[in-house]
């Protein structure tokens, strides 16, 4: 295993994000913060409890969800989409480097950002509200596999992009509607049977339900289904990933 | 086909070497090349002739199409980071991270490529590049040319066997093509081999051991560089005349290729060197039966550019 190659990517990856930190850390909080005070404080004293919880609590899971959602996947997308783009990559192609190297070095960049991230948003949102999370680990668990998968993702998206508007595109017109869809700012149980139906084949949903369901102990779907889904998801990107290495798809003519 | 074991194998060993793009431009036609240990190897060939495509397989950036290639015994595909520890690549077109200080991304090559950390030995490829100074600029603050020699650091930082350069002097002022070609000795002397690609002939002429000319995908012809200029090369014997001359005696005009400069005080004759009989005792016993008597004489070898030239003509 090439260590020494995968701790000089990480290392180049986290400096990169200490350069751009205002627009990588900053901007999530406080776009998070203003949630918190348009649908926690304002809305949310017009609403009452969901599922037996404040509304201002009852959000804070699926905020953090769609912070560490498209922080993941633009991070990720962006990291590989660069080099390839300025032509970099030619140093990584030639270098003596696995391409599950590769992927651990810059999923674990843009992975551990996102974490960060997710984590400074939660302690962001106790200025707002009550918090008491029942299973933390778990949610740290969950706050990292999610972190991890969508990285992976957005590493398919920055290999798969020929162009910085497809790159921008699918965040923007799949990401984020999955996420507002996903029961952020709602319970599925609120919706019509048929909306409930469809929104199951929303794979966000699940993540935000088990999110959920490690701070309140309960969710839309059962805390397996949402395990099992995240880890499905994880798994075909990884399929995927393994198959573009395999076979230099837009890496190698 | 049994190898003896004690022999060294090349550094470089191609092998019916082919690559067909997406497109189906058939860029490298079954190309076979060895390169030994310790040598200077040019590569010389016309705009879109197969070089860059060549070397960017023998380092992972191309897929082939077809044939093998072995760095130091090692097959590029199946044992990819033996062979690719083992070479090092400064691409022809200038590419750095803007962002990186010089330093640092020098730094990043050398873990990149799977070597434990050691600033001293960064600082010193960088003093031999005469980046020292440059150390904590970003790198889109240099100039070309310093990018240039950014990234030969970024090549060598790693200790590579083998080392591709890809048109090296482009856009490179006359004192930096110097200190290159020094470098590429001192790496030489140390046991490096280097494959170099230049339009430059004079590059190839003066850096290179042995000089392979590529066009459409093929490899011409392979050979020592003198043996090359020797072989294939034009020669002329130059005489300066004690005596301005008007026009050439027709004796002489009708037997021999020669032509008149420098006022009539000059005369030439091209012959082939590669001809058994080159002309010259003949010219010259003729020179005398026609009183033509002569201060100084030279000959003059062509350049690899005319030899080239040739070649590629010849080819159409
Ligand atoms: N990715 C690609 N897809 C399709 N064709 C390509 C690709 N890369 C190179 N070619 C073609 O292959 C041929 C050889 O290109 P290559 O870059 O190897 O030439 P070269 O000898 O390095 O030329 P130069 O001296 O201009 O650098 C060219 O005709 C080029 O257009
Ligand atoms: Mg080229």
């Amino acid at each position: 295993m090439n260590i020494y190659a995968i701790r000089a990517i990480y290392k180049f990856e986290m400096a990169r994000t200490q350069r751009t930190l205002l627009q990588s850390v900053v901007y999530p909080v406080l776009s998070t913060s203003l949630y918190f005070v348009i649908f926690g404080s304002a809305i949310g004293s017009q609403i009452n409890e969901v599922d037996g919880i404040a509304y201002a609590a009852f959000i804070v899971p699926g905020l953090i969800m769609l912070s560490l959602l498209t922080q993941s996947v633009s991070n990720a997308s962006f990291a590989i989409y660069f080099p390839r783009f300025n032509g970099t990559i030619y140093e990584l192609l030639s270098a003596p480097v696995a391409y599950y190297e590769v992927v651990i070095a810059y999923v674990g960049a843009a992975a551990t950002k996102s974490v960060l991230i997710g984590l400074l948003i939660l302690a962001t949102a106790y200025f707002f509200v009550d918090l008491n999370i029942q299973h933390p680990l778990i949610m740290l668990g969950f706050l990292i596999l999610t972190a991890v998968s969508f990285s992976l993702f957005g590493f398919i998206l920055g290999i798969w992009a020929d162009n910085f508007e497809k790159l921008q595109l699918v965040p923007l017109l799949v990401v984020t509607p999955l996420t507002f869809l996903g029961g952020t700012f709602y319970s599925i149980s609120m919706l019509p049977p048929f909306w409930q139906n469809l929104s199951l084949l929303n794979p966000v949903v699940y993540l935000i339900s088990g999110f959920r369901w490690s701070f309140y102990g309960e969710g839309d779907v059962s805390i397996l289904a949402s395990l099992g889904m995240t880890l499905g998801f994880l798994a075909i990107c990884l399929a995927v990933v393994a198959w573009i290495f395999r076979t230099g798809y837009r890496l190698k003519p | 086909m049994q190898e003896p074991a004690n022999q060294v194998p090349p550094a470089i060993q191609i092998d019916s070497l082919s690559k067909t793009f997406a497109g189906g431009f058939e860029a490298l036609k079954g190309v076979s090349l060895d390169v030994s240990k310790g040598e200077i190897f040019a590569l010389l060939g016309p705009n879109g002739a197969g070089k860059t495509t060549l070397i960017s397989i023998v380092c992972g950036l191309v897929n082939p199409s077809g044939g093998t290639v072995k760095v130091e015994g090692f097959d590029i595909l199946s044992d990819y980071r033996e062979t690719r520890s083992r070479v090092g690549l400064v691409p022809q077109e200038l590419t750095t991270d803007a962002f990186a200080t010089v330093f640092g991304t020098v730094r990043f090559s050398r873990g990149l490529f799977g070597k434990p950390h050691d600033d001293v030995y960064v600082e010193q490829v960088l003093r031999d590049l005469s980046l020292w100074e440059k150390r904590d600029s970003e790198v889109h603050m240099l100039s070309g040319g310093m990018k240039r020699r950014l990234l030969i650091a970024k090549a060598m930082v790693h200790e590579p066997d083998v080392l591709f350069l890809d048109e090296p002097t482009a856009g490179v002022d006359v004192e930096l093509r110097r200190d290159m070609w020094n470098l590429v000795r001192r790496l030489r002397d140390r046991g490096v081999t280097i494959v170099l690609t230049t339009h430059y002939i004079e590059e190839a002429e003066e850096m290179a051991d042995r000089v392979g000319v590529i066009n459409n995908g093929e490899l011409i012809l392979v050979q020592e560089k003198n043996a090359l200029m020797q072989r294939l090369g034009e020669k002329r014997l130059v005489l300066k005349l004690n005596e301005r001359l008007d026009t050439i005696p027709p004796t002489l005009s009708e037997k021999y290729e020669l032509s008149l400069s420098d006022g009539g005080e000059t005369l030439t004759y091209v012959y082939d060197a590669r001809g058994e009989h080159t002309g010259i005792t003949g010219l010259l016993s003729d020179l005398r039966d026609a009183n033509l008597h002569f201060t100084d004489l030279d000959t003059e070898q062509s350049s690899l550019e005319d030899i080239f030239v040739n070649l590629v003509e010849q080819q159409r």
